[in-house]
């Protein structure tokens, strides 16, 4: 009997009834989708990190000159901001796709309504999905990166491991962001989300190091994802390359993995009661 | 050998029970429904036999397998139309198809000659390369069916499949789900359309606040529960009260709805005699057979679609 009641317990609570390893049925219908998605809104998102580059890089950058870098070099302003605005489109991407395109999924299109009466389980609905904001916001990322190369931003060989890092970015941010938007019901919910990433993408030692603030302010803003990301591209996209990269990249996987475990759940919860 | 079997089936709400202790069986090739008014609890009994939501208490089992334990499985074997249509509107119709059948991890070979054959079965080949907004209502139905039976599913769960459609529209849907029946699918369906219980059921249960009232085939619960006839009169909804109270011992029962009286009797023509022998005048009368609606409103007090 209590084995019985144990393999019950076992199942009810295990990986089988959320995972399918299907995820690709789902990235997979993403990318036929996408072909009737609004593209001006897509480049948007991509155009947006390069006009501040232009303004702010070339044009304020005229002004301000160099500036130390943290293994004491002098750099020029943009190649200081280039690689936060890399970080920054990399979560655009994954926000926007993770956040707006899942919003309409799940209070208008009643897709994964659907989804989860096949064999799909809620981790492949949410591994799928951001999946396909990890490849927008990596699509954003390559594309801003070739800006940068083609302005000489780069200026290490580490430049080239910035791929990478920013298809990490964009993963945390996505598997949060689905998490998050699955609680949301109405428009004005949907309009906290900007009003937590624009004081973000600000403040997160983008345009200034956060030196500048006292050291109370500087362990808050230490603490957001952004700055993690910023200063884990810019490491590399400068060359000043160490150990503390590895603890941004650690901060990432733990964003990953709370974001799926989060995200599933709450699929669980919405659609498999 | 039974493909569905709920035993004190609950699910309950907080406080609130929307399936109270629902007991029913399905025969392979049967086709059985579950007949109700609006939130009797029959979408909370699909849902939980669909694998998507668990029961609070009693026993089900679906294909000889616990939905609670064992939902991808259940819902691998299962073509579900829910409802209010969730089809992709972000593809196209034959896409649609092709999509749905990667869900279940189908190879993209099979479900392309499925989804032809389907689209011929839905009467949509002139309309795979369409998108999913332009279709009718109709359209749109025959196409979520399409879509269920991706998987060649052991038992397509309907739920309330032709609500909204117009007449001749849920006419053409009867006719294919028709032919799935004599193809020897198990239908399990949800309606408040006793014509449409009437047409595809060869069994249901009658809910109500989500416990069964009755069940049977609708020939047998109509004998069971009503006359073979019925005379309709209005007497205008004044003098209906008054009239019925004239007319309490006509026939073997009376019902005084507010816009009419219905009198329950084996020879309806016979009794509209006898109404008028009592000095009555109807402003219109008719005589039909008994239906399915007539036993809920014997069964509940109440009229289907309120």
């Amino acid at each position: 009997m209590s084995a019985v009641t144990e393999q019950r317990a076992m199942r009810r609570g295990g990986v089988r009834a959320l995972y399918a390893g299907n995820a690709r049925a789902v990235v997979g219908r993403g990318l036929v989708a996408t072909r009737s998605s609004n593209w001006v809104v897509i480049a948007s998102g991509f155009f947006e990190p390069v006009f501040y580059l232009l303004s702010l890089g070339v044009g304020l950058g005229a002004f301000i000159g160099t500036v130390t870098d943290a293994a004491g070099r002098e750099i020029p302003y943009a190649a200081f901001i280039a690689p936060a605005l890399l970080a920054v489109s990399a979560m655009n991407g994954a926000i926007y796709d993770s956040t707006w395109n899942v919003f309409f999924k799940m209070n208008f299109g009643k897709l994964y309504e659907g989804m989860l009466a096949t064999s799909l389980g809620p981790l492949d609905i949410a591994l799928g999905e951001i999946l396909l904001a990890l490849f927008r916001g990596a699509v954003y990322g390559i594309g801003f990166q070739i800006v940068m190369q083609l302005m000489g931003l780069n200026l290490s060989w580490w430049a080239l491991l910035a791929v990478p890092a920013v298809m990490l970015i964009a993963f945390g941010f996505a598997a949060i962001g689905m998490g998050v938007t699955s609680y949301f019901t109405t428009f004005q919910q949907m309009e906290w989300i900007m009003f937590v990433l624009t004081p973000m993408f600000m403040l997160s030692a983008t345009f200034f190091p956060i030196t500048v603030y006292p050291e109370p302010v500087q362990w808050l803003v230490m603490a957001l994802p952004l700055w993690h990301g910023v200063e884990l591209v810019r490491g590399l996209t400068t060359g000043v390359v160490g150990p503390e990269l590895l603890v941004h990249v650690l901060y990432y996987g733990v964003m990953i993995a709370a974001g799926l475990a989060f995200t599933t759940r709450r699929l669980r919860a919405l659609f498999l009661d | 050998m039974t493909v569905i079997s709920a035993t004190d089936l609950v699910k309950r709400y907080g406080e609130v029970a929307a399936v109270d202790g629902v007991s029913f069986e399905v025969a392979p090739g049967e086709s059985f429904g579950l007949l109700g008014p609006n939130g009797a609890g029959k979408s909370t009994t699909m849902r939980m036999v669909g694998a998507v939501s668990t029961r609070t208490a009693g026993e089900l089992t679906v294909l000889g397998l616990d939905p609670d334990e064992f939902g991808p499985e259940i819902r691998a074997r299962l073509g579900v139309v829910p409802q209010q249509d969730n089809l992709d509107n972000e593809l196209r119709v034959r896409e649609n198809l092709l999509t749905y059948g990667r869900y279940f991890g189908l190879p993209r070979r099979l479900i392309a000659e499925r989804a032809d054959e389907l689209l011929e079965f839905a009467q949509l080949a002139d309309r795979g390369d369409a998108k999913v907004d332009e279709l009718s209502g109709g359209m749109k139905r025959r196409l979520t069916i399409a879509r269920a039976l991706i998987n060649e599913p052991r038992i397509l769960l309907l739920d309330e499949p032709t609500t909204g459609l117009d007449p001749q529209a849920r006419h053409i849907l009867w006719d294919r789900l028709f032919r799935l029946k004599e193809q020897g699918t198990t239908l399990l369906l949800t309606t408040h359309y006793m014509d449409e219980a009437e047409q595809l059921c060869d069994r249901l249960v009658v809910v109500d606040h989500g416990r069964i009232m009755a069940e049977g085939s609708p020939a047998a619960l109509i004998r069971q529960y009503s006359t073979r006839e019925v005379l309709e009169v209005r007497f205008g909804s004044e003098r209906n009260a008054a009239a019925a109270a004239a007319l309490a011992d006509v026939g073997d029962r009376l019902e005084v709805l507010p816009d009419r009286v219905l009198v329950y009797a084996d020879d309806g023509e016979a009794a509209l005699v006898e109404v008028t022998a009592r000095g009555l005048q109807p402003l219109t009368s008719l005589v039909r057979r008994s239906s399915l609606e007539d036993v809920f409103l014997r069964l509940t007090g109440r009229s289907l679609i309120e």
